[in-house]
């Protein structure tokens, strides 16, 4: 085969036709689900698709950057507060959508700075320490949260004969599937290799031309993007926002869904979306069990698949590809 | 004449321990520097001083005649210096080929909007660089493994690869074959005296493998805590009184 030809089916998108065929499968499947799938499981997957916009994000800055943050809950209250703020000033969905996701990123290079300087648990903690900030903000400045009542956000409108709630999910689903695939070209690209070589080596990373401190915002700015849009898209669901749902247990959700899906990996992204919505879901008779689940996910995580659920599915599949021989 | 690399009294201190005092040398154009000396003579802290890493206490860095003095290292990068590490650094979940396509980034243009909408042709057109150091270096069998896969001999070449395709002007080897059998040793001997020949790049390499470095150098340097002790032919440094003292007094 010619060199440039082989080059053009590396880069290719889903390059196995087994791939593209489940792929097909898992679309029509996600199109068709709200004429066979009961109303609650189609606002299951509405709350799926914008978790995974976020967590997404989040795996950019976690998982392929390797920069450890825990202001996840501040993000997703700006991304929600300046989109609820914008739809009352009249602007419609889609760029109160791209303000809310835009003034996220901004916020996102600012907390980026200290970055520069500090590593792992140093950074973890700074960033911990602004998300604590911000959400004490949004608590005490009744102008920025709306007070004691919140803010509440007009439902979007029903389009082409859909009810409500279906409209939403599709609108939903076409956003996560731009998301996903957008984030599927930048990390196949110069942006994804530099962020992962600042990961794994970032003196060699240097040396050979990545600017850090441009990659580190990037990152930042990228991140809390995809988590602005997140926490815009979670205020349309819920109608009604007060600065207490974006609490420190929300920054840890989206951590504990970028490690138990898989570091590093869209995929993972998706699952551990997935996980974080169908476990509370599933216990919801036993609420206080699941701050456990997700401590012994992460647990269970580092200890025997450091690749979390992605890792595991791809472990299952090499199993399967290889069977009888092993 | 002035070389392509001119460094000139330059001192190196953390707190009291003096890492490099008042060395001065030029390297040039086109020819093969070896830098000898005992452990912790201060080689490696050279390397990192010109290669940005670290910032030394005093003295001048010209690189084709411009400072490298208060640039960062990608800066240096983006100016014609590459340098693999002494113990290496190699971006251990990337393979292979997406190692040396990070050594392609400072070439990239850069276009976060293409980047996002999958317009590949520049990768494209970098991959087929990377392509031809991947032949040069062997490394065909493995340019899909995970680099931290492969074995130490290989990421050693991986190494040398990535830097290779930064397209640098200056090279620097720090102890390119410690830890090598005899036989990579005499690969990386060829490679190396290839990459001057083929590719006319200048080479300033450290080594503690003395037969090695002077059957490649053209001239050597040697230091000693800190200090330039010696420097000329490779028979010349060998032979001076100083290094015979620095190595058998180690
Ligand atoms: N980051 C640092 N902080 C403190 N001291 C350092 C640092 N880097 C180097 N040194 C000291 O500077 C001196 C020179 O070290 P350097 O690594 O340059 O030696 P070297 O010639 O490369 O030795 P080797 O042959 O063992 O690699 C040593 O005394 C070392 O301890
Ligand atoms: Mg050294």
């Amino acid at each position: 085969m010619d060199l440039i030809e082989s080059y053009r089916e590396d880069l290719r998108f889903a390059r196995r036709p087994i791939a593209r065929v489940l792929l097909a499968l898992l679309v029509a499947g996600l199109v068709a689900l709200p004429w066979f799938a009961p109303d609650h499981l189609v606002f299951l997957a509405t709350l799926v698709a914008l978790y995974s916009i976020g967590v997404m994000g989040q795996n950019l800055l976690i998982g392929y950057t390797g920069q450890i943050s825990f202001a996840q809950a501040a993000f997703l209250a700006i991304g929600a507060f300046t989109f609820g703020h914008l739809r009352i000033w009249g602007l419609p969905f889609p760029l109160a959508l791209a303000g809310a996701g835009a003034l996220a990123a901004l916020v996102g290079v600012l907390v980026g700075f200290p970055s520069l300087r500090l590593k792992g648990p140093y950074l973890a903690i700074a960033t911990l320490g602004f998300g604590v900030a911000v959400y004490q903000v949004f608590v005490n400045f009744e102008a920025l949260s709306g007070g004691r009542t919140g803010l509440a956000i007009a439902k979007l409108k029903p389009m082409f004969g859909l009810s409500a709630a279906h409209t939403q999910y599709y609108v939903y689903l076409l956003l996560v599937t731009a998301f996903t695939l957008v984030t599927y070209n930048l990390v196949s690209s110069y942006v994804g290799r530099a962020f992962v070589a600042i990961r794994d080596a970032d003196l060699a990373a240097e040396v050979n031309g990545v600017n850090l401190t441009r990659y580190k915002l990037l990152a930042f700015a990228v991140s809390s993007f995809y988590t602005g849009v997140h926490g815009a898209l979670y205020a349309q669901v819920l109608g009604h926002i007060d600065p207490q749902i974006f609490n420190l247990l929300e920054s840890l959700t989206l951590f504990v869904a970028v490690v138990v899906g898989g570091i590093a990996s869209i995929e993972g992204s998706i699952l551990g979306a997935l996980f974080v919505i169908a476990v509370p879901k599933l216990l919801a008779d036993y609420r206080e069990l699941v701050p456990i689940i997700y401590g012994l996910g992460i647990l269970l995580v580092l200890m025997f698949e450091p690749l979390g659920l992605y890792g595991g599915w791809l472990k299952t599949r090499l199993y399967f590809r290889n069977w009888p021989f092993r | 004449m002035a070389g392509l690399l001119e460094v000139g009294d330059l001192s190196l201190a953390f707190g009291g321990i003096k890492a490099i005092e008042g060395v001065s040398l030029s390297v040039l154009e086109s020819e093969t520097l070896a830098v000898i000396g005992p452990n912790g003579s201060g080689k490696t802290s050279l390397f990192n001083c010109i290669t940005g890493i670290y910032r030394p206490t005093s003295g001048a860095i010209a690189f084709h005649g411009a400072s490298l003095l208060g640039h960062t290292p990608d800066e240096i990068a983006r100016a014609g210096v590459a340098r693999t590490f002494q113990n290496l650094r190699l971006f251990h979940n990337m393979t292979v080929l997406d190692n040396l396509m990070v050594g392609r980034h400072l070439h990239f243009a850069k276009n976060l909007a293409a980047a996002a909408l999958r317009l590949r042709a520049e990768e494209i057109r970098h991959r087929s660089r990377c392509e031809e150091i991947i032949e040069f270096l062997n490394l065909e069998p493995v340019r899909k493994s995970r680099a931290g896969d492969c074995p130490y001999g290989v990421q050693k070449r991986v190494e040398l690869g990535r830097a290779l395709a930064t397209e640098p002007r200056l090279l620097l080897l720090d102890e390119p074959v410690s830890g090598l059998t005899q036989e990579e040793k005499e690969e990386f001997g060829y490679w190396v005296h290839e990459i001057r020949g083929r590719f006319r790049i200048t080479v300033l390499f450290v080594e503690h493998d003395l037969r090695f470095a002077s059957r490649l150098a053209d001239r050597m340097v040697a230091l000693d805590h800190g200090v330039k002790i010696a420097e000329g032919t490779p028979a010349e440094v060998q032979r001076h009184p100083e290094v015979v003292k620095a190595y058998v007094g180690n």
